[in-house]
Parts: C-alpha cells; sequence; structure tokens
C-alpha cells in the first residue's frame, strides 16, 4: 500500500511541525509520498524530503497552485489519486478546504480529523465536540484522511527522500485569490506550542487582551482566545481555540477568564497540563483543571507575571 | 436568483452528548435537537440578500428523518420561502453522511438551479466539515469556505475566508458553494407572527430514493466510547501555590 501525503506548504515554507505529525500518522499505512505544491515549493519539497519515513517527494510548483485554491489542488491530487490507496493530510483549514472535495471526485467518504489509525481501514475520530470518540471502518476503495495532528508526535528528522518535480494542472477558473491578511507574530505557533497562554470574555476588551500577551511572553508561550473574545473582538480569529478553531495539546495550557463550554473545551482538554483563572468558582472550566485558581484575573495575572 | 441552504438536525449545541453504555452510540433519545448553529447562520444570510433584493428565492432543504420538518419550519420562520425534505432515515441514530448527502443536494440543484448555495462549514454532531466542498465537487463549481464575509457582485462572489494563518479573501464565479462561519453574522430569531406565518408555506416531502441516491454508509461506525476522562485537579488558594504547583510539575 502507498500513501499520498499533502504537505501543508505556506508562501513556499513547509509548516514543518503539521507535515511531520501527518507522516507519523500515515507511516503505518504503507510507503509515505509527500507532495508539496504551490506556486514555489521546491523548498518545502527538500525539507520535506528530510522527514523520517517519507519514501519520496513530488514538487508540484507552479502560478496555478498559489494560495492553494481548492479547486486546482483537489485536481492535482486526484490526478495522482491512482498509485495510492491511502490520500491524507495533516487537518489544517487548507486541507479541510481540498480534501472532501478530492474524496467527493473519487466517489469515497472523508474520515476528517482522524485520531488514530488502528489498521490500513480503520480510524479514531472524535465527534460531538469531543464528547465522543468513533471508530470508523472505511468500505472504501481509496481512503482520503485527515489527521488531527495534536494526537500524534511528529517525525523526527534525518531522512534523504528523492524528490521528483510533476506537472502541475492549469488554473480551473473557478475562483481567484484576492488577498491575505496574514498576522505576522515572533510568538510560538498556537498549534505546536509547548504552552498556551488563552483568554476570554472574562478580559473584557482589546487593550486588556494585552495582559494575556505579557503573561504568554513571560511563559514563551502561544496566544490563544475563545470564541467569545475573537467575536468581540478582543483578538484575532486565528487565536480561537474549540471545536471549531484550533484544537491544542500542549504541555501547560493556562485559561484565562474562560467560562470553559463544551465547544472550547473541543479544543484544548488533552492539554497535559490545564491552569484555570476565573472569578467564579462554579465556570465548568474548574472540572477539567489541574489547577484552578478562583480570583479577579486583574490582580492574579500580573501577580503571576511577576512571580515566575 | 434562487438561494439554496441546506440545514441539518442536530443535538442542541448546549447539551452535552452522553455515549451509550454498550458502545453503539451516542443517545439522542429524549435530547433537545436545533438546527446545526452554521446553518442558522446560513439561513441568516441567504435571508438577507433577499431583504437586499440580491435574491429572489431562498429553498431550504433537510436531508435525514421526518422530524427533520421542525428544522425547515424554524428556517421558514426565519424568513426562508420553500423548504424541501428528504426522508432518508427513519431512525435519529442513523447519521446521513456528507457524500450522499451531497449526492442528495446536486439532484435538487440540477432540478432547482440555484446560482448559489450557502451551507454550515460543519455539522456540530458528526464535526465532518465536508458536505458544501463535496458538493461543489459533484458539480463542478467554485467553493469558497468558512466564510466570514461574503458579497455579491454580478457573476461572481468576493468572500472573506478564516483561515488557518488569518484571513484570505477570494472571489468565485457563480454558481458557487459558499460554507458559514460563525462569523458571518448573528442570525435573527423568529417572532411568533412568523413561526405561524411558516406554517402555511410549502414544504415538498421527498425520499433519498426519488433522487436515486443510495444513502448507505461508506464508514461503518464500529464502536463509539467516551474520551477519556481526566482526573480531578485541585484548587489553590494563592499565586504563590500555583507558581509552586507549576515548579514542581517542571512546566515553567
Ligand atoms: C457552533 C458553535 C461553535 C463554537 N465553537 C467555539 C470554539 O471553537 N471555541 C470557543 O471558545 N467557543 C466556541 N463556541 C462558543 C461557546 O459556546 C462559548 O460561548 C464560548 O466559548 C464562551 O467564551 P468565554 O468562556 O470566553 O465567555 P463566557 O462564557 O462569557 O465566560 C467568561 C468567563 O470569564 C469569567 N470572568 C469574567 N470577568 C472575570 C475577571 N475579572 N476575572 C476572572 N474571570 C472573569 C466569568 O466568570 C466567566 O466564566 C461555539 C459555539 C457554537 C454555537
Ligand atoms: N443531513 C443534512 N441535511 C441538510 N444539510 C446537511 C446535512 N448534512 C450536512 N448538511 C450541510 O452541510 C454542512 C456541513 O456538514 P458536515 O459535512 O456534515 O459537517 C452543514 O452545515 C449543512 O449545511
Amino acid at each position: 500500500m502507498a500513501v499520498l501525503l499533502l504537505a501543508e506548504v505556506n508562501s513556499g515554507e513547509l509548516a514543518l511541525d503539521a507535515t511531520a505529525k501527518a507522516v507519523s500518522a500515515a507511516k503505518p499505512l504503507g510507503d509515505v509520498t509527500v507532495l508539496c505544491a504551490g506556486a514555489s515549493a521546491a523548498a518545502a519539497g527538500e525539507a520535506a524530503s528530510k522527514i523520517d519515513g517519507v519514501a519520496k517527494v513530488l514538487v508540484a510548483e507552479g502560478d496555478s497552485l498559489g494560495h492553494r485554491l481548492a479547486e486546482v489542488t483537489a485536481d492535482l491530487i486526484v490526478s495522482l489519486a491512482g498509485d495510492y490507496s491511502h490520500i491524507c493530510a495533516p487537518a489544517t483549514t487548507d486541507a479541510k478546504n481540498i480534501m472532501p472535495r478530492v474524496a467527493a471526485l473519487l466517489d469515497v467518504m472523508v474520515i476528517s480529523d482522524a485520531s488514530a489509525v488502528l489498521d490500513a481501514e480503520t480510524f479514531e475520530r472524535p465527534v460531538y465536540a469531543g464528547n465522543a470518540i468513533q471508530t470508523v471502518k472505511s468500505k472504501d476503495e481509496k481512503k482520503v484522511i485527515t489527521f488531527r495532528t495534536s494526537t500524534f508526535d511528529a517525525a523526527g528528522d534525518g531522512g534523504s527522500a528523492r524528490v521528483d518535480t510533476i506537472d502541475v494542472p492549469a488554473a480551473s477558473g473557478l475562483s481567484e485569490w484576492v488577498e491575505d491578511k496574514v498576522a505576522e507574530s515572533d510568538r510560538p505557533e498556537l498549534t505546536s506550542a509547548g504552552i498556551v497562554v488563552s483568554g476570554g470574555r472574562g478580559v473584557g476588551s482589546q487593550e486588556d487582551f494585552a495582559l494575556i500577551e505579557q503573561l504568554a511572553d513571560k511563559l514563551g508561550a502561544a496566544v490563544g482566545a475563545s470564541r467569545a473574545a475573537v467575536d468581540s473582538g478582543y483578538a484575532p480569529n486565528d487565536w480561537q481555540v474549540g471545536q471549531t478553531g484550533k484544537v491544542v495539546a500542549p504541555e501547560l495550557y493556562v485559561a484565562v477568564g474562560i467560562s470553559g463550554a463544551i465547544q472550547h473545551l473541543a479544543g484544548m482538554k488533552d492539554s497535559k497540563i490545564i491552569v484555570a483563572i476565573n472569578k467564579d468558582e462554579e465556570a465548568p472550566i474548574f472540572q477539567v483543571a489541574d489547577f484552578g485558581l478562583v480570583g479577579d484575573l486583574f490582580t492574579v495575572v500580573p501577580d503571576l507575571i511577576e512571580k515566575l | 436568483m434562487k438561494v439554496l441552504v441546506p440545514v441539518k438536525r442536530v443535538i442542541d449545541y448546549n447539551v452535552k452528548a452522553k455515549v451509550k453504555a454498550d458502545g453503539s452510540g451516542v443517545d439522542l433519545a429524549n435530547v433537545k435537537m436545533s438546527m446545526n448553529p452554521f446553518d442558522e447562520i446560513a439561513v441568516e444570510e441567504a435571508i438577507r440578500l433577499k431583504e437586499a433584493g440580491t435574491a429572489e428565492e431562498v429553498i431550504v432543504v433537510s436531508v435525514g428523518v421526518k422530524q427533520a420538518q421542525e428544522t425547515l419550519r424554524t428556517a421558514l420562520a426565519m424568513g426562508a420561502d420553500r423548504a424541501i425534505l428528504v426522508v432518508a432515515a427513519d431512525d435519529v441514530h442513523n447519521d446521513i453522511e456528507p457524500l450522499a448527502v451531497a449526492k442528495i443536494l446536486k439532484a435538487i440543484v440540477d432540478e432547482e438551479q440555484p446560482k448559489l448555495v450557502i451551507a454550515g462549514k460543519q455539522a456540530i454532531d458528526n464535526d465532518m466539515n465536508a458536505a458544501g466542498q463535496m458538493l461543489a465537487a459533484l458539480l463542478g463549481w467554485g467553493q469558497a469556505t468558512f466564510a466570514s464575509e461574503l458579497t455579491l457582485d454580478g457573476d461572481a462572489a468576493t468572500v472573506t475566508r478564516e483561515v488557518d494563518g488569518g484571513l484570505q479573501t477570494i472571489t468565485v464565479g457563480l454558481p458557487a458553494i459558499v460554507t458559514a462561519d460563525l462569523r458571518l453574522n448573528e442570525p435573527r430569531y423568529a417572532s411568533l407572527p412568523n413561526i405561524m406565518k411558516a406554517k402555511k408555506k410549502p414544504l415538498d416531502e421527498k425520499t433519498a430514493a426519488d433522487y436515486g441516491v443510495d444513502v448507505s454508509p461508506r464508514l461503518e461506525v464500529v464502536k463509539t466510547t467516551e474520551p477519556p476522562v481526566r482526573s480531578a485537579g485541585i484548587m489553590v488558594e494563592s499565586v504563590d501555590e500555583l507558581v509552586s504547583k507549576l515548579k514542581e510539575k517542571g512546566v515553567v
């Protein structure tokens, strides 16, 4: 059996952590060929070839593949599909956009957000905001899968796979890129950070969210947010943690002024250690916290920053 | 133009799903069911297009058990014009997979010829995030998923999408599929007079067989289990105690 894995490539650069986690998820399924697609993808292909366990790398480089528009990227994957029993990717927003399209073109179901591989056709995936885990067995001839990266360890380096360049399909003409609004940050990336500090509605304003950021910087952490904090404009959308935001499982997760709705817990309850700071001792977040502290965040957090 | 909105009947988002003791699934008997929250947002967006004069008719479709007609009535009460119920299951525990849903929706799109389909980004029960993309594939249409902003301009839609790195804006030629993310709009509540009026709006009832679609699952659910439970933690009394606990654990 052979696996085609769509690497996460952003502006020509390989997202190593997400891709290496998907490689370790896919490895038991067969020889892994990593596909790096983009307007520029050669450097990403080189980087992918060094991931331990990668058998081969395909580089598809061309303007039509810029910005990872779903239609053309799906066409590319479908054109390669004949050689593979499994087609997969890390469950990023790009892959969630592309892989269901690939699956439907192949007339198979997609297995979204798989959190464990039991055998070549059997997978676990969380459903109902993580309140249940389903074991599903695919009857389809080809399996199309996205892997929830937070549950797999990244494959190491030391690989030296062959890199081949392949042809690129023409633009689909169905959609066109206009612009990206990407926040630049020196902080660690949310889904791969060892520590995450998140703020919720309790923080109260965008100005006061700086307090969350200061605590994060003190800890060398990434910053996250609840949906309420994002909806209220305290934090950008790409910081949202939860059922419909990012799923994180760091060594330490600090939830500040977050009540602990099931949709938020869905994105962080697999963290190793959870700290909750909330002024309401009844807040449900305390039920999943290893260490809970009842108090006003505006006194607790500055104190914590000082004492760390 | 017509706008088609697929709406799914799911467990209410405020209810915590309980796994059945025998591992056969999640217990949905006597559980509050509602419209999938993302689909409420999709319905709202379609109604706003109608109110702005851009759309002429908003058609809502649900695939599943007969009780999904309640969900469709809710959408009609919000302001949709007409509903199609496709009965494809007789037990609420029998979830119709996105691929089968997409095939049924394709048949309806072929009949109704909408220029725009607005779906939800994800059903909060199966958490698949797939049906919209699959429908786009089957139709050969362009797709703009995870939309937080939508503007129609002649034969194209400009859509701002919520992605991992921030926001991406694309244009997609019509006809197209858009899937709604949480921040696209805030859905309205149906008023009592509109709930009454909705009872008289047309609701067509069909079956999956009417569209020639085989809804048998491709993914056999072997079992459903509870996620691992976290062992109970402790409450600390002060910041000093918290800091010393975290140092003990070696995480700071
Ligand atoms: C379809 C759907 C998807 C969703 N997806 C997500 C998701 O991905 N992620 C997500 O987070 N949510 C999601 N939600 C929203 C979720 O249901 C909750 O509404 C949200 O998580 C609440 O955010 P919060 O805890 O910040 O706000 P609240 O629930 O309002 O809690 C604020 C907390 O702050 C505390 N507080 C207030 N002031 C202080 C103070 N001075 N000091 C200390 N504590 C204070 C309060 O006691 C309270 O517990 C989703 C909802 C739906 C319907
Ligand atoms: N059974 C269904 N009936 C109507 N619409 C559905 C159904 N299943 C999925 N959808 C639509 O597809 C979206 C994505 O669902 P899913 O792919 O199941 O996560 C939902 O938000 C709905 O708009």
